[in-house]
């Protein structure tokens, strides 16, 4: 890529715009492992693509700023807040949205002990805090520290107070936060 | 949010090139704030150039003995790094205080030393704000400023720099590397990258228009406890109200800056000399051209007491 039309996306165009005009390019991702091509608003977040173009309605839009997590993603292995970021950033990525990890017919391990363990009341915020919990575990598989993580440089553990400070950009409105942790511990014990 | 082109540049140079060729462009590499800000009109970019392909997201070691962190390494990935975490705690404890699991995946490290303040009248469109419109005025002067700055404020503005990642940088001496338009590379030492709002508090940094960071290096790492210590309003997820980065040892010599306090991290080195002495005797020095308003004078206190701590944990 050369120069900055070259560089752009088709139909991004270059130079910037001087009118309230959409911008539109075409971006290709990869959706609970379909993929799939469109052609967005450049100002589209993934958010947005998932929900309004893919008809993908799991996922939720909450705050549309980052601060309740109801949006939250996982994008190419990490669970990100859909809202905060646009759909043409991520071309060629591998997104899993709630869709992707399980449906009725068969439940993703995390959905079910939702489920189990009533983890939710009204239910908007579930897909994110499931998209979130399946992450955190992982997070701590790898060995990626918290801010409770008493040494910065031993492997962490999955306790309660990590489990609550990693899901801290998860907000629940009905107050599930108890029975969400029951959920997480009983995957992550049946997993370890 | 307004409309905007966007380009996928194929070096730095080129991506420094763009921004500083074309009018109200905007590079974005993690975009959590920028993206936060475009929705509310804040920031109104008509073009953004995605970082985000340019690689600096490795993290290797200098000739020096430090550290050289590239601009897009994400700040989980940072926090996580064994060598971060063997010998800059700090960065790493300031990294893992700040905003929350999804945002770390996303955030950068030269985004996180740019995002902008949360002052609410700032957030607030319909407020007077001298940050967001220059001359407009200072709305958060007579109002709720309970979270604002302390020190180094002015009457033109007293927002503070939100983040805990740059406190530490601050305590640690980085150095910020850039690349501007004509591919001419410069090395900012972190005190000397934030500004104070001054007569210009539009301006968050000392960075030239498409001035682009590439990296942030760290000198070799200081012995002593590595502590960085954040006082707010909830356990998780919220800004600092006072947080001290410090770098002591047994008998409380060492290193500190505060975060929450004024336009960017504050330390006053010529203080230091004291920490063996306690913390009242260090912060009367740090804070001594302090101009606080009523609703967050309690700052002083809680800084004075928040570096007691530190010191009491480093003793221990």
């Amino acid at each position: 890529m050369v120069g900055a039309t070259a560089g752009a996306p088709e139909g991004a165009g270059a130079g910037a715009v001087r009118t309230d005009d959409p911008v539109l390019a075409k971006v290709t991702l990869t959706v609970n492992g379909q993929r799939r091509d469109l052609e967005l608003d450049t100002r589209t977040s993934l958010l947005d693509a998932a929900r309004e173009h893919l008809h993908l309605t799991g996922s939720k839009k909450g705050c549309d700023h980052g601060q309740c997590g109801a949006c939250t993603m996982i994008v190419d292995g990490r669970r990100i807040n859909a809202c905060l970021t646009l759909a043409v950033m991520h071309q060629g990525a591998e997104i899993t949205t709630i869709e992707g990890l399980g449906q009725p017919d068969h439940l993703h391990p995390m959905q079910a002990a939702f489920v189990k363990h009533d983890g939710y009341q009204c239910g908007y915020c579930t897909p994110g805090q499931i998209c979130s919990g399946v992450a955190v575990l992982e997070e701590i598989k790898a060995g990626i520290p918290s801010h409770v993580t008493a040494d910065l440089e031993a492997a962490p553990r999955v306790t309660e107070a990590e489990i609550r400070e990693r899901m801290s950009g998860n907000i629940c409105r009905c107050g599930a936060y108890s029975n969400i942790v029951e959920a997480m511990t009983e995957v992550a014990g049946a997993r370890a | 949010m307004k409309s905007f082109t966007y380009e996928r540049p194929s070096s730095p140079a080129e991506a420094a090139a763009a921004v500083a060729a074309t009018p109200d462009a905007k590079f974005i590499a993690g975009g959590t704030n920028l993206l936060d800000l475009m929705k509310l009109q804040i920031e109104t970019p008509r073009h953004l150039v995605d970082v985000n392909g340019l690689g600096l997201d490795t993290v290797e070691p200098t000739e020096a003995g430090g550290l050289r962190i590239g601009a897009l390494v994400r700040n989980t990935d940072l926090a996580a790094h064994p060598r971060v975490r063997k010998d800059y705690g700090v960065l790493s404890r300031a990294l893992l205080a700040g905003a929350s699991g999804q945002l770390r995946n996303k955030a950068t490290t030269a985004g996180n030393l740019l995002q902008r303040t949360r002052c609410p009248y700032f957030y607030d469109t319909a407020q007077a704000c001298n940050k967001r419109q220059p001359g407009s005025g200072c709305a958060a002067l007579d109002g709720v400023n309970r979270s604002l700055a302390v020190i180094g404020g002015n009457e033109a503005c007293i927002a503070t720099h939100p983040g805990d990642m740059a406190v530490a940088m601050r305590v640690l001496d980085a150095v910020v590397e850039t690349i501007d338009a004509d591919g001419a590379a410069r090395r900012i030492p972190i005190a000397e990258f934030h500004r104070l709002p001054g007569d210009a508090p539009q301006r968050d940094t000392n960075l030239k228009p498409g001035e682009l960071i590439t990296a942030v290096t760290l000198p070799k790492p200081v012995a002593g406890t590595h502590i960085y210590r954040k006082v707010r309003d909830r356990a998780s997820y919220a800004y600092a109200l006072v947080s001290v980065a410090a770098i002591l040892a047994k008998d409380g010599s060492g290193h500190v800056a505060f975060g929450g306090v004024a336009h960017k991290p504050w330390r006053v080195e010529a203080a230091e000399a004291d920490l063996p002495k306690g913390a009242k005797a260090v912060t009367a020095q740090v804070f001594a051209d302090a101009k606080p308003t009523p609703e967050n004078a309690f700052k002083l206190k809680l800084a004075e007491r928040t570096l007691s701590a530190a010191l009491n944990q480093a003793r221990a």
